[in-house]
């Protein structure tokens, strides 16, 4: 991994109004966690403490109510990788509490599959 | 409404969510059918890769890598308020492998979309769950302007499995991508080895 670097261009032109990452993550270009697309977050409080970064503060008021990660992100405009490091900091402190996804394999039977097509069947 | 400042922990019980990918070529409507069973419109989110992550030869020195920023279009279907149901868009075939990687990671399953006048489009997606043993089925979705072609015709021709179900589907239509989906997920329910008797659930 290289050095954090102020200087060093993330994002070209052609990407567009892309926040770049060590902007919003005081430097740190690499998550702690690896959490899944789809694991849900949700704000253990229900206003953000003073002393988080700008960025931060508005993923705990997006998470008011459970939202994925990808959902973070899309909201924040912020990349997946720049959102699970902001999310290092805020699950250190309990601020946000995660739910991995459900995997199939771990599934003890089809009740998840019969209330997914269920589900979709009543759309 | 909220108590200021008050942990919430052990308050308010958390969704769990699942994912179904909806892969295929490009322009074969992957985005068309998130957009068509999702609650609301599609969502879009990045991921930023460094061209030494997306596997493709990179000649210059670690200094000079470059980004790439990968978008990956996705919808939510709220099932109950204990399961959430995501559907990703994959981004383009084969040099996103890296993303690719980490959508699938915890998917239940995946609908690959074909378009019978560019069925080789469809290949790498095929390869790419067949090699993750991730299950999935073919759709093949129905252009206005493009030659039918039987269910048996594409099974051939993209040399599917005997096990694996192809489709045929409108993927503007909720109805016909709810029908895909539903496909799917009874494709998986079977795979698993768990199901009581292989019959629909409701009707």
């Amino acid at each position: 991994m290289t050095k954090p670097d102020a200087d060093q261009r993330w994002i070209d032109e052609d990407a567009g109004p892309v926040v770049r990452p060590y902007a919003v993550t005081g430097g740190r270009a690499k998550a702690k966690n690896y959490f899944n697309v789809v694991a849900i977050l949700i704000a253990t409080r229900s206003a953000p403490p003073a002393d988080v970064a700008p960025e931060q503060a508005k993923l705990i008021m997006l998470c008011q109510r459970p939202l994925a990660l990808a959902e973070c992100a899309a909201h924040l405009g912020l990349p997946l990788g720049t959102v699970r490091v902001l999310l290092d900091g805020l699950i250190d402190r309990g601020l946000v509490r995660v739910n991995e996804p459900h995997q199939a394999a771990n599934l003890p039977d089809d009740s998840v599959f019969e209330a997914l097509i269920n589900g979709l069947r009543a759309l | 409404m909220d108590y200021v400042h008050s942990d919430r922990e052990g308050q308010m019980p958390l969704p769990t969510a699942v994912k179904i990918l909806v892969a295929g070529g490009f322009g074969v409507g992957k985005t068309t059918m998130v957009g068509a069973v999702s609650e609301s419109k599609p969502l879009q989110t990045e991921e930023v890769l460094t061209e030494r992550g997306i596997g493709i030869d990179n000649t210059s020195g670690v200094e000079a890598k470059s980004t790439t920023t990968v978008a990956m279009d996705f919808g939510r279907i709220t099932v109950s308020d204990d399961l959430v149901l995501y559907l990703f868009g994959t981004p383009g075939q084969d040099r996103f492998w890296f993303v690719w990687d980490e959508l699938s990671f915890g998917a239940l399953g995946a609908v690959v979309l074909a378009d019978t006048r560019r069925l080789a489009d469809c290949f790498p997606s095929i390869d790419y769950f067949e090699r993750r043993g991730l299950p999935f089925v073919v759709a093949v979705n129905c252009f206005d302007n493009a030659r039918r072609y039987g269910l048996e015709e594409v099974r051939r021709a993209l040399d599917l499995d005997p096990d694996v179900p192809v489709m045929l589907c409108d993927a503007r239509k909720r109805q016909s991508s709810k029908e895909v989906l539903i496909g799917l997920l009874e494709h998986v329910m079977k795979g698993r080895g768990l199901t009581r008797t292989p019959q629909p659930v409701g009707h």
